[in-house]
């Protein structure tokens, strides 16, 4: 089965080439295992950009798939980051509270050790005590298990409410940008008890690995979110060559005739909305250990709009679109905002890329819509001279939302 | 794909040729302030003061007979690219020291990259304590050298009896305001005399805030306002209170984020009166501080004005390159020994001291807002020494830092045992 | 703090009269000197009072000075002189009124007393201008005294009432006259009288004169002991208060032993560790409560630490015991008096707050409203969602702010202002409209993305251009202050221009699209644009004026937010999710949708604000929240079309 699927799908085998090419490249030229030819804080951004890629690959089944523009995928991304972040605080934590107490002629009670790692994570921010949300964080398997159940609950409830009442199209998306905010909001508070502004920090230290240096950590985690992309990848690209696949291409396309053909509509989306808000929590649990600090900014409902601006620039209905729009856009936001590209100076005016990344973004995303649906994807249809069909710009059906033929592809 | 590998390519060459220059005689000083995004406006400003005094100090002659270099980067207002520029300075640039953060989540973000590579950080702004890191040394001020002193004014001078904690939604408030509100409770003052709210970031509806403010003033006590406000929130706070018709005489407003800059964004003919606590203001009246304005406004322009943070770079600055001729290296740990006890000129008078808390003594100012965006001095206390930890919360009171002699940032006096070495973050 | 300052006042009063008679004003400034140099309201108390005990008759111009800070301290010589600003410096006057020239204001060192000393100067001066000739001088000594009552204020304001001319003044002097009677008068009868003279009053100076007297102090004593002093209730341990408040009460006076703490244990514990066991329990044992618990007893039982109450015996010494409150005010007449007053206006006060409430939320809804108009055109109407309109909303009070910077008048400045930001947002609606929008009327969900790309760079080219840092747009002086219809009810006269506005265009928007030619065809456009071709009628030029006349609108909203919030590069992506949900909510294509939507939203914002007044930030997430949960049930909004305009 696995092997006539990549057989019929060539385009799987020659990105898990790529992918593995560039691990063992990467790691090659590590500090830790290779010659130091690429620093650690540079590695550390190269498996942050493979979960980038992850994530937007679960945005690409969402949205270049089914149609359902989600604005809040990054909610879900920053839920998992969440989620793994507070066994990584507590469990970090204790070990320093626990080896504090040792020094104590009495042996610590299990409420001593209970307070002690509530004042030591919201000391910062005024408070002692361990919130109720706080119940799983001393065990690594239940919080991992957190990093998928929140999200995918929070999913299944939110696109339960929201496909029952046959909420389509830009409402949904306006809902689910409403739903972000709100639970952005939720989040700074303090009084949610995932300390408010600060969120959680230092989650680059794993705990009981202290003694690995972070050169190692880095690779490893590089290795662990590439391994994930490639699975993923390689999951989704099944699935969409399926009757699947079909059937949420087709709701895209036209969801009032299928939902005639006797297909559950609901079902679909709400599956589908639960699988890619998972996949967007691994995504973000792989992501925040290797950026260090997670806090509500990050799911700041502007986040989830990039998503779908590297998914646009990349190419939607494609899963590789999807890859290269993250790696690139946001390799190349990076740059541009670190300082490193070099000025312009036009004699009058000196363009500072700093101040002028963000106008050039918006720009080329308005000229993307415009005139290129297919993004940089479109260019490996020129590559492979793939042609759409010529149906002289009629659309592809009668209704509004039918689908356009400049995107009618596959 | 192919474009993604150029991509890291290119990327790869660029951090490997900074490698090479790193081999350079020249000491490097790391500058991590925002240029963009929302902190850009208070940070950048910072930007410029740490190039001037590198200028200036080049200008000397350099330090150890070797120039300074400054090394800016723009972590642009986001917290996790703190930590990634923080770990570029000191592994990809090998900064000798870093002067940078403005907030109080930047710097904990930062922190574990520090402590873990053992890097030198210099922090400038005025933070809710807490905390004590081997490497950093906190140049602004700590709750007892603007928060305390602030409200021993409203007790003593002011009269006030009843007090209306307003903040924004973030650590630096609500530990203040946890403080403060310890504070006054061992001061007398009974807990329902004492009302707290939080906004968000950059509210702007306060009616309602306002009037409740108003309405404490139901039982007869006199009632002020103590402000941790942060940034542009402030502006419509400030235009609400006006419209309201509520003088300083009547309900007194400190802030602790209301400084000259943030002034320049409203019309304070409004505001007279109210205050301001800070250690340091542009309108202190030394030649000290008259020279320095005189060298920002040629460095900078003439409509900037100075503020408390850059007075902390200007101390911190300064105490470093000494620690350095000290130590004749820049050594991060042979500097760090040499800071403890250095003394340098405060702007406004009197001298800053490094304790071995990594904390300043300063000297505390209460200056009431003029119509022109200034500020009246009407109070200035002796220095006083900044402490890490809170004595007015009981988890807080045992705990002590001292890594001079103890080597520790959180000693509990009582068990006689340091709680850890590392930083909370 | 404040009554012991003024005790002190008047005792010096009292004293110095004898001392201070010869001497003059400048004398007891140069005998005070390092005081009056710098000057804290705990120390200054003496000076002051010699002052205004003094016969100088400079005393009054030289406080007055003091507190104006036109007191300073001449260079040269160090001596006291009265500064006045004149053109080519500041004019000097010596204490003893005699002129002194004119010298550089280099020369002189101001003295800045702090607001609190100038409280206390402004009360040694009430007695000079009580009766002042100047009418505003009189109402300064009025407002001092409302501000900080004092009992010698008492004698001097009944003098001055007979003597008033000025009506206004006058009833002003004859409340204030009331106030102080009911708090310093020594005559019951007279107190009593002047409370129940303001029955029913709602003012805030009232409640601040009453509520001290029915000040409390809770006070914990042996059963059947009698309570001195002027007793308010009697407390009922587990109703008015919780045990361990009762017990605490009986801790701090003394009355029963502090109970145990955990560290108190433990330390117990610690200091009887012997030989690894403590009274039997293996030390490592000891890592739960109940075994610590369990260890204490045993030693307990040993006789080696004191006995901890337990359970049992805190119940009963709080049943041995009677908690009641206390009045500060001793006199019971005095304080059933003030009690009933209070009362008396309890339910009226509740009233006003809601109104008060009422307004706020009135006012918020209106803003929400007006964010919202131009969406209800764009979105309502075409259908077509802009995400750049928070942008617009920002380029409109960017416009504002522009203005005020060439245009230094603020009344004129607005006038410019709001016409500028309408035919700037209208230009920048026409341009993307034409450029972008057209494109993709078809396919919302690119418009959706596209529209974000142009708010992304608007909003970076605002942070270019103008910085992130706030800039100020200042409103015209007639819109400063607030109207007031007591002292509870009060809005500001910017969030009622901000209402009119609303209204005003809630008005314009109904009579374009019902009542002018152009309504009519955006209607028949946004209906059918092929039947509306057809007809005559040029869709493309529709669209974009309509676009364009929404943009506009969003221009003049933003003048208007910048007049009582910030102007920032933000300000249009703070409104942007609101706005469209208040459109949403209200329901898509009709006004009094948008309308009911932004009531809604306002009044709900502002209901859980009261509700948990300490956490705005939680009335914004709840407000989201339910707005989420209202689509999901009403998805059309509150006011659904129906029919063929629904569309489908």
């Amino acid at each position: 089965m696995t092997r006539s699927f990549l057989a019929t799908h060539p385009s799987v085998l020659i990105f898990l080439l790529i992918l593995s090419l560039f691990t063992i490249g990467v790691t090659i030229l590590s500090e830790a295992y290779g010659t130091a030819f690429i620093s650690t804080s540079f590695v550390k951004t190269l498996g942050k950009t493979l979960c980038l890629c992850l994530v937007a690959l679960a945005m690409d089944l969402i949205w270049g798939y089914a149609g359902i523009l989600s604005l809040g995928h990054m909610a879900f991304f920053a839920l998992g980051g969440y989620m793994i972040g507070m066994w990584l605080m507590y469990a970090r934590t204790e070990e320093i509270v626990l080896s504090a107490l040792a020094n104590e002629v009495l042996p610590p009670t299990t409420e001593e050790v209970t307070n002690g790692i509530a004042a030591q994570i919201f000391g910062v921010v005024g408070a002692s005590e361990l919130p109720p949300i706080w119940g799983f964080a001393h065990s690594l398997p239940l919080q991992l298990l957190l990093v998928i159940a929140v999200p995918g609950l929070l999913a299944l409830a939110f696109g339960w409410l929201a496909f029952r009442s046959r909420v389509t199209g830009v409402y949904l998306s306006i809902l689910t940008q409403a739903g972000t905010l709100a639970l952005a909001l939720w989040l700074f508070q303090n009084d949610s008890g995932l300390r408010g502004n600060n969120g959680l920090s230092g989650l680059q230290n794993i705990p009981g690995l202290a003694h690995v240096p972070q050169a190692e950590l880095s690779i490893w985690f590089f290795w662990a979110s590439a391994a994930a992309l490639g699975l993923t990848y390689v999951a989704l690209a099944w699935l969409v060559s399926g009757k699947f696949g079909s059937v949420i291409r087709a709701i895209r396309d036209d969801e009032a005739r299928v939902r005639f053909l006797g297909y559950s509509v609901e079902g679909y989306k709400l599956f589908l909305f639960t699988l890619t808000a998972m996949i967007a929590a691994i995504a973000g649990a792989l992501y925040y250990p290797q950026a260090g600090i997670i806090n509500p900014a990050e799911l700041a409902p502007i986040a989830s709009i990039y998503l779908a601006v590297w998914v646009a620039i990349g190419g939607r209905g494609r899963l590789y679109g999807a890859v290269i729009g993250a790696a690139f856009v946001s390799l190349l936001s990076s740059w541009f905002t670190g300082g490193r590209a070099p000025s312009i100076d036009l004699g009058f005016y000196t363009i500072n890329w700093v101040d002028w990344w963000l106008v050039l973004l918006g720009l080329s995303f308005v000229l993307v819509t415009l005139f290129a649906p297919k993004g940089i994807g479109g260019l490996i249809d020129l590559a492979a001279h793939l042609r759409a069909p010529d149906r002289k710009g009629a659309a592809l059906g009668p209704d509004d939302s039918a689908l356009r033929e400049k995107e009618a592809r596959e | 794909m192919t474009k993604t590998t150029g991509l890291w390519l290119a990327g790869a060459f660029a951090l490997s040729a900074s490698m090479a220059a790193a081999q350079d005689e020249t000491i490097k000083v790391g500058v991590l302030h925002s240029l963009s995004g929302t902190m850009a406006i208070s940070e950048t400003t910072l930007k410029d003061t740490m190039l001037m005094l590198i200028e200036e100090q080049n200008a000397k002659g350099g330090l150890l007979g070797k120039q300074i270099e400054a090394v800016v980067v723009d972590p642009a207002s986001d917290w996790p690219l703190f930590a990634e520029k923080a770990r570029e300075l000191l592994t990809v640039s090998n900064v000798d020291v870093m002067f940078g953060c403005w907030t109080s989540v930047s710097r904990k973000s930062v922190l574990p990259v520090i402590e873990e590579l053992n890097g030198l950080l210099f922090y400038p702004v005025q933070y809710e304590g807490e905390e004590s890191s081997r490497n950093v040394f906190y140049t602004g001020a700590a709750p007892n050298q603007q928060a305390i002193p602030a409200t021993d004014y409203f007790l003593e001078e002011l009269g006030v009896e009843k007090f209306a904690l307003l903040g924004t939604d973030y650590v630096y408030p609500r530990t203040t305001n946890n403080i403060l509100e310890s504070y006054l409770m061992s001061k007398g003052i009974p807990k329902e005399d004492i009302f707290v709210n939080y906004t968000p970031f950059g509210h702007s509806d306060w009616s309602k805030i306002v009037a409740d403010v108003v309405a404490l003033g139901a039982d007869g006590k006199k009632v002020g306002v103590i402000s941790t406000i942060n940034g542009d929130a402030n502006i419509g706070f400030y235009k609400e209170l006006a419209a309201a018709g509520i003088s300083a005489d009547d309900i007194p407003v400190v802030a602790f984020s209301v400084g000259e800059e943030e002034l320049s964004g409203l019309d304070t003919s409004n505001l007279v009166g109210h205050l301001a606590a800070w250690n340091y203001f542009q309108s202190a009246d030394t030649p000290a501080n008259a020279e320095f304005i005189a060298k920002w406004k040629a460095f900078a322009g003439e409509n900037r004005v100075t503020n408390d943070p850059m007075e902390a770079h200007v101390i911190g600055f300064n105490m470093w390159v000494q620690a350095v001729e000290k130590a004749g290296t820049t050594d991060v740990d042979a500097v760090r020994e040499a800071m403890y006890g250095l003394e340098v000129p405060n702007l406004t008078g009197g001298v800053a001291k490094m304790l071995p808390n990594h904390h300043l003594t300063k000297p505390v100012l209460i200056g009431e807002i003029r119509a022109d965006g200034q500020f009246d001095i009407v109070s200035q206390t002796e220095p006083v020494a900044g402490d890490a930890w809170t004595d007015f919360l009981p988890e807080s009171a045992v705990l002590e830092a001292d890594w001079q002699n103890l080597d520790c940032g959180m000693y509990n006096t009582q068990t006689k045992t340091c709680v850890q070495i590392k930083s909370n973050y | 703090m404040r009554r012991l300052a003024a005790a002190l006042i008047a005792a010096f009063a009292l004293l110095l009269p004898m001392a201070a008679l010869a001497q003059s004003a400048a004398q007891i400034l140069e005998d005070h000197r390092a005081l009056v140099e710098k000057p804290s309201r705990t120390t200054i108390g003496p000076v002051i009072a010699a002052l205004a005990a003094s016969d100088d008759p400079m005393v009054a111009d030289v406080l007055a000075a003091w507190a104006d800070r036109r007191l300073g301290l001449r260079k040269a010589d160090g001596a006291f002189v009265l500064v006045s600003p004149v053109a080519e410096g500041v004019a000097l006057r010596l204490l003893d009124g005699s002129d002194a020239g004119v010298l550089a204001a280099s020369e002189i060192t101001e003295l800045r007393p702090n607001a609190g000393v100038r409280g206390m100067i402004a009360g040694a001066l009430v007695r000079f201008r009580l009766s002042a000739p100047d009418p505003a001088a009189r109402a300064d000594a009025l407002a001092t005294i409302a501000r900080d009552p004092a009992p010698e204020h008492l004698e001097a304001l009944r003098q001055s009432l007979g003597e008033e001319s000025d009506a206004g003044l006058r009833a002003q002097k004859a409340r204030l006259e009331r106030l102080l009677t009911l708090r310093f008068e020594d005559d019951s009868a007279a107190r009593v009288a002047a409370i129940g003279s303001f029955s029913g009053d709602l003012g805030l100076d009232l409640r601040a004169a009453l509520n001290p007297l029915l000040a409390v102090t809770r006070v914990a004593l042996p059963l059947g002991a009698v309570p001195e002093g002027n007793l308010a209730r009697d407390l009922t341990p587990g109703i008015d208060l919780t045990e361990a408040e009762a017990y605490a009460a009986l801790v701090s006076a003394g009355l029963a032993p502090e109970p145990l703490t955990a560290e108190a244990l433990k330390a117990a514990l610690v200091a009887n560790v012997e030989g690894g066991m403590v009274a039997g329990f293996p030390v490592a044992r000891l890592n739960t409560e109940e075994a610590r618990a369990a260890a204490y007893s045993a030693l307990e039982a040993e006789g080696r630490v004191p006995p901890a109450a337990t359970e049992d015996e805190v119940a009963a010494a709080i049943a041995a015991h009677r908690f009641v409150e206390i009045y500060a005010e001793p006199d019971p007449a005095v304080t059933t008096a003030a009690a009933e007053v209070l009362q008396g206006i309890e339910l009226k006060l509740a009233a006003m707050q809601a109104a008060d409430l009422g307004l706020d939320a009135l006012s918020l809804a209106s803003i929400y409203f007006l964010a919202a108009i131009g969406l209800a055109i764009t979105f309502g109407v075409m259908r077509v969602i802009n995400m750049a309109h928070g942008e617009f909303i920002m380029m409109g009070a960017y416009t504002g702010y522009v203005v005020q910077l060439f245009v230094a008048n603020h009344t004129l400045s607005l006038l410019i202002a709001l016409p500028l930001a309408f035919a700037v947002t209208f230009a920048a609606g026409v341009a993307m409209e034409r450029l972008v929008i057209r494109h993709l009327y078809k396919r919302p969900l690119e418009t959706l993305l596209a529209t974000f790309g142009i708010s992304i760079a608007l909003q970076q080219l605002a942070k270019t251009i103008f910085g992130t840092q706030a800039r100020p747009l200042t409103a015209p002086s007639w819109l400063d202050g607030a109207l007031s219809f007591n002292d509870i009810v009060a809005i500001s006269y910017i969030r009622i221009a901000i209402f009119v506005l609303a209204l005003v265009f809630l008005v314009f928007f109904l009579w374009l699209m019902q009542r002018t030619r152009l309504g009519l065809e955006v209607r028949a456009v946004t209906q059918n644009p092929s039947m509306a071709a057809s007809m005559g009628i040029n869709p493309d030029r529709i669209n974009m004026l309509t676009f364009g006349l929404g943009s506009g609108i969003a221009g003049i909203a933003g003048v208007a937010i910048g007049l009582f919030a910030q102007v920032t590069s933000e300000l249009g992506s703070a409104y942007i999710v609101q706005s469209f949900m208040t459109v949403v909510v209200g329901g898509v294509g009709n006004i009094w949708g948008t309308l009911a939507g932004a009531a809604m939203i306002g009044t709900l914002q502002k209901g859980i604000e009261w509700l948990n007044p300490a956490n705005t930030l939680a009335a914004q997430t709840y407000m989201i929240l339910f707005i989420i949960l209202f689509i999901q049930f009403r998805p059309r909004g509150i006011i659904a079309l129906k029919g063929r305009a629904a569309g489908d």
